[in-house]
């Protein structure tokens, strides 16, 4: 069957198996290996993605599922202006170690920041409670996502001033 | 790597359609919503369709809404708005204590509420919570439709009163005065299934339990209730002693297994304890307390 898929912007399209799951779709068929496999059972996390603005994990959908259909994985954080503030919290809270979790990580990140711009620690860690982290990096995970809220209303406030 | 058996895919566009699809391919086609149990379960090729239909263009069986004196949810309803939704909230906290522990966020964003009753998986929280609240299913068919008590619907493990070419559309939930809910879950790592779990509502008339609702899971509960303690508690007072006799009539009657979550001994102490936590709060919240 034919899937049409708008990925971070762009659209795509493929012949494929109806069984192909998203995440094989994302990483074979396209090519976009930010999105990470790691459980393939619904509970790592580290394949997360967003199907039209609500993050899931695309080892437990089909790419049939997403044909027409908006997708944004890791990829597509950073935009022209440079990289998102949950990227720049990563770099600069040492968020990542081994960095398999990290796309998942982000991109739950992202999802709950866009919700709630000013989460506290209790809340950033029920949020990534769907992505496990290997290297028990939690801490530091936290204190990126804190990072970049911080940072970005930061910026809201400089943007508001100067107008 | 984990791949489901090949099948055939067709996205529905309305409740008709999907219908059509059921009744053009029977007995070999599975309805697909949030997938987050389906799925799993193809991939082991513990299910094996043939024909996969998908309905989560469905959005108008999305809803949590009242109507007349009842909350109704619709099957295509995420487990992430049954959470947040504020109605709940305000008259049966039992759905948002079973959602936060239901899997996780990312689980929740996309499995529904129509899809984890249809899997009538013996271990899942929300049929504990509508067994409780004896809810009332709604099924579609090309013939119309026609409701079912929730304790009517799960036939048994996997297995539901939704026929072939039939589907859940939604659950009717009675709204009650004077009523307070909980629910109680021990599972042995986050987002994981419960070892046991109870839900409960009880409705006060002063001091007097007019009406009380119990719901079990992962224990082997005749229709995830417990007729026996519901009866024991109905009409009488509500104290401690009352809801220690009701939580133990639920141990007793309970059918736990022994597997990997624990013995049989271990399961029924958990669902004494659970089953008193969940009347002594709902007895609580029926009086008003808010916590």
């Amino acid at each position: 069957m034919r899937v049409t898929v708008n990925v971070n912007g762009a659209e795509t399209s493929a012949e494929v198996e109806s069984r192909l799951l998203l995440v094989h779709y994302l990483r074979n068929t396209l090519g976009l290996t930010g999105t990470h496999w790691g459980c393939d059972t619904s509970n790592c996390g580290a394949c997360t993605v967003w199907l039209d603005g609500v993050a899931a994990k695309s080892c437990t959908m089909l790419a049939a599922m997403a044909d027409g259909r908006d997708v944004r994985t890791v990829e597509g954080l950073e935009t022209e202006a440079g990289l998102d503030a949950v990227q720049e919290g990563f770099v600069e809270e040492h968020g990542l170690q081994c960095g398999f979790c990290t796309p998942g990580m982000m991109m739950v990140a992202r999802a709950l920041l866009d919700r709630d711009p000013d989460p506290d620690e209790a809340t950033i860690r029920e949020a990534i409670s769907g992505n496990l982290c290997r290297c028990t990096g939690y801490e530091n995970i936290v204190r990126a996502v804190r990072w970049a809220a911080t940072h970005e209303a930061a910026a809201r406030i400089a943007e508001e001033a100067s107008v | 790597m984990q791949v489901p058996a090949p099948f055939e895919y067709e996205r529905a566009r309305t409740v008709d359609d999907a219908i059509a699809l059921l009744e053009r391919y029977g007995s070999e086609a599975r309805l697909v919503a949030g997938g987050h149990s389906l799925l799993p379960m193809m991939k082991l090729r513990l299910a094996r369709p043939e024909m996969l239909i998908d309905i989560n263009d469905l959005a108008d069986l999305d809803y949590i809404k009242l109507d007349g004196d009842e909350i109704v949810l619709g099957a295509m309803t995420r487990h992430a708005s049954v959470l947040d939704s504020p109605l709940l909230a305000e008259h049966y906290r039992v759905f948002a204590e079973a959602e936060r522990v239901i899997a996780d966020p990312l689980v929740r964003n996309r499995g529904t509420v129509g899809g984890s009753l249809c899997q009538a998986d013996p271990s899942e929280d929300l049929s504990a919570v509508f067994s409780a609240l004896r809810g009332r299913a709604v099924i579609r068919s090309s013939s119309g439709t026609r409701s079912v008590d929730l304790r009517e619907f799960h036939v048994g493990p996997y297995e539901t009163a939704v026929g072939d070419a039939e589907i859940l559309v939604e659950v009717r939930v009675p709204i009650r005065e004077r009523t307070g809910s909980a629910y109680e879950k021990v599972e042995r790592r986050a987002g994981d299934w419960s070892i046991a779990a109870a839900g409960a509502f009880v409705q006060l008339d002063g001091d007097t339990v007019e009406d009380v609702g119990i719901g079990l899971t992962a224990v082997g509960a005749e229709h995830f209730a417990c007729v026996q303690a519901e009866d024991l508690l109905r009409a009488g007072p509500a104290t401690p002693a009352q809801v220690a006799a009701a939580a133990a009539a639920c141990a007793q009657a309970c059918n736990p297994s022994a597997d990997q979550r624990g013995p049989e001994d271990y399961k029924r102490h958990l669902v004494g304890v659970l089953v008193g936590r969940a009347l002594s709060r709902s007895i609580a919240r029926a009086k008003g307390d808010v916590s």
